[in-house]
């Protein structure tokens, strides 16, 4: 009997302290400061790791902290230069040397197969997951480690589950009583509340730490908001913020629950899986929707699938195609803190959920930028490229042109034709062979 | 998570394979690095899916014979020794390799002889020594795709052929392409250098 009463006191302090310190603050948008002094305990610590680990290893180990800078000297010169060039001129044996050489480079070296892997941290962090090549320095490290350890797995982890908990019940229960409402500005006003609350609740039960920069040019009403693509998180993030109406296939399970209980209370768009492959009926709708100057501005990620946070890949155009005003917003995670980036290949949802809740903290900077409309002349690839330079100089990304779907497809035939058709230009010329 | 950073230890046989390539211990850990990070089941070897899955590769004309380079004798994986085999080849010919000439020694693969015998084999789809008429028209169909007419593509290959054959048997022979390719800069253009 005993047992049991203590258990019901503390699971009941529990809840108070968390419904205090925790929940009640979310609805208010207010924050108390208690993560604040966590990220700052935080920060001290792993300076103090780093300049113990600098000073435990040889100097040879600075050698890896280059791998994102290329490792081979490129000669960037197009085709008919490497070639040795005059155009029109006819085939030689040697020409194999110029294709042999490139193709060697990609071996050595490839921007592409990097991304798709989580950026490798100069310093360790004290997670085991990015001990890569941190041998054993000192006792005092490895204290702190296993102290580390215990705080996230048993003092955080537990915290945060329940706080992921009540937030998505708290939604799904929310948004379920808002739909009941009649539409009036009343149920818009009480759909964004209980949007937000429920979404600070979600960032704090992952310790979410977020910069937002330029809130002035936050997406309106009736425009389209593009970001690149890291995680499922990246939803919650700019959710935070402001309310967003997003796009996507309907799930089964507990995403589709949430999915059905949020379009009560407020417009997203959601397609059935066949409908997808209808690109001009995914078009038609969310041009509808964006007509709608009330309805709330769409949310799309054009990459299409969730790259490590290092570079921006190719933007599908469909979002582009659409009209109306685009806002960007870059999206950069602080990886020291914690890897943000789902490696879908490799972590399924609940482990990459595990992941981010035993991380120190997801820190990350959102970035609001002036918005874009496409110009006269400009079709909808050079506008999407347009719009990713300038995500990408925001926040300080590399930009690839090749496309997300390469981590799953291999890469289209028609790349390669473009490839045999300029050689072929240079050695048959202009239709005379010798 | 990331691909894992190799200490010397880690190679195995190291020292053999720096005799042998005579790539430094720095850029052969970059290699060794490269090859983890291709081996995405984390094998121990490369199989030809890995080398087909990197896209500039596979936009290359010639990516699939590059990539059968690596698979000698109808092999189907290739090791970390003998992936650095093949990449010895494009080393770049350094001062020290010309002047220590020890005659005991077989010659460096990253020699302009045997440059020219890595292009050579790129031809040389039956790996008979000799590049034949038939040989040529299919990698150069390789290059071009579908760009070019069959008519044309065969007065290239037959030019080419006439060109380099000297003892009229109708295909070249590696001593015969050593000749044509004489004044080309083959150290230069089949040469990829490992920044430090």
């Amino acid at each position: 009997m005993e047992g049991a009463e203590l258990a019901g006191k503390i699971l009941s302090t529990w809840l108070t302290l968390v419904l205090g310190f925790i929940l009640l603050p979310s609805v208010f948008g207010v924050s108390l400061g208690i993560s604040e002094i966590y990220m700052k305990i935080l920060v001290k610590t792993l300076e103090w790791a780093t300049i113990r680990i600098e000073k435990g290893t040889p100097k040879e180990s600075i050698l890896k902290n280059s791998a994102s800078v290329g490792i081979i000297q490129r000669d960037e010169s197009p085709m008919e230069k490497g070639l040795s060039g005059l155009r029109g001129r006819d085939f030689e044996l040697s020409d194999v040397f110029y294709f042999s050489k490139k193709g060697l480079e990609a071996i050595v070296e490839d921007e592409v197969t990097q991304r798709f892997s989580s950026e490798e941290l100069v310093s360790w962090n004290l997670l085991t997951r990015t001990n890569v090549n941190f041998q054993y320095i000192s006792l005092r490290l490895t204290m702190v480690w296993v102290l580390g350890v215990i705080v996230r797995y048993c003092v955080l982890l537990p915290l945060r589950v329940t706080l992921a908990f009540i937030g998505i019940s708290l939604l799904v229960i929310g948004t379920t009583l808002v739909g009941q409402l009649p539409d009036s500005s009343l149920k818009n006003w009480l759909s964004e509340l209980v949007h937000l609350t429920c979404c600070r609740i979600c960032v704090r039960s992952l310790s979410g730490t977020i910069h937002y920069h330029n809130k002035q040019y936050r997406p309106q009403k009736g425009g389209i908001c593009v970001a690149n693509h890291t995680s499922p998180i990246d939803v919650l993030i700019l959710t935070t913020d402001g309310c967003y109406a997003m796009v996507g296939q309907v799930h089964g399970g507990l995403m589709g629950i949430i999915q059905r209980a949020m379009v009560k209370a407020c417009p997203h768009v959601w397609f059935e899986r066949s409908e997808m492959k209808d690109r001009h009926l995914v078009t038609k709708r969310l041009k509808e929707h964006i007509a709608d100057k009330k309805k709330l501005p769409i949310l799309i990620f054009p990459e299409g699938t969730c790259i490590n946070n290092t570079s921006v890949m190719m933007f599908k155009k469909g979002s582009f195609e659409i009209g109306g005003t685009i806002h960007p917003v870059a999206i950069k995670y602080n990886p020291q803190f914690g890897d943000a980036f789902w490696n879908s290949s490799k972590y399924n949802m609940v482990s990459y959920l595990l992941r981010m809740m035993t991380s120190w903290a997801i820190v990350c900077d959102v970035w609001y930028m002036p918005p874009m409309t496409r110009e006269e002349g400009e079709d909808a690839v050079q506008f999407a490229n347009r719009v990713k330079s300038a995500i990408a100089i925001q926040g300080g990304l590399t930009e690839l042109p090749w496309d997300g779907g390469l981590k799953r497809a291999k890469v289209k035939d028609t790349l390669k034709e473009e490839q045999q058709k300029n050689y072929s230009k240079m050695i048959v010329g202009n239709g005379s062979v010798s | 998570m990331g691909s894992r950073s190799s200490h010397a230890a880690v190679i195995p046989d190291a020292d053999s394979i720096r005799r042998e390539t005579g790539f430094s211990q720095a850029s052969l850990l970059r290699l060794h690095h490269r090859f983890r990070a291709l081996d995405r089941n984390k094998k121990g070897y490369l199989s030809r899916m890995d080398l087909q899955q990197i896209g500039a590769l596979a936009v290359n004309p010639l990516g699939d014979r590059i990539i059968e380079s690596f698979f000698p004798d109808g092999s189907q994986q290739v090791d970390f020794p003998g992936f650095v085999r093949v990449l010895a080849h494009f080393r770049p010919v350094e001062d020290e390799d010309t002047e220590t000439q020890d005659p005991k020694k077989p010659e460096p693969l990253n020699s302009r002889r045997n440059k020219l015998h890595y292009a050579f084999q790129l031809y040389d789809l039956d790996r008979d020594g000799k590049i034949s008429r038939h040989e040529m028209l299919q990698v150069l169909r390789l290059m071009v795709g579908v760009q070019v007419t069959e008519e044309q593509l065969e007065n290239i290959a037959d030019r080419t052929v006439q060109e380099a054959d000297e003892d009229g048997d109708g295909a070249v022979s590696f001593v015969e392409f050593t000749k044509s390719l004489e004044k080309m800069d083959v150290e230069q253009k089949m040469s990829i250098r490992i920044l430090k």
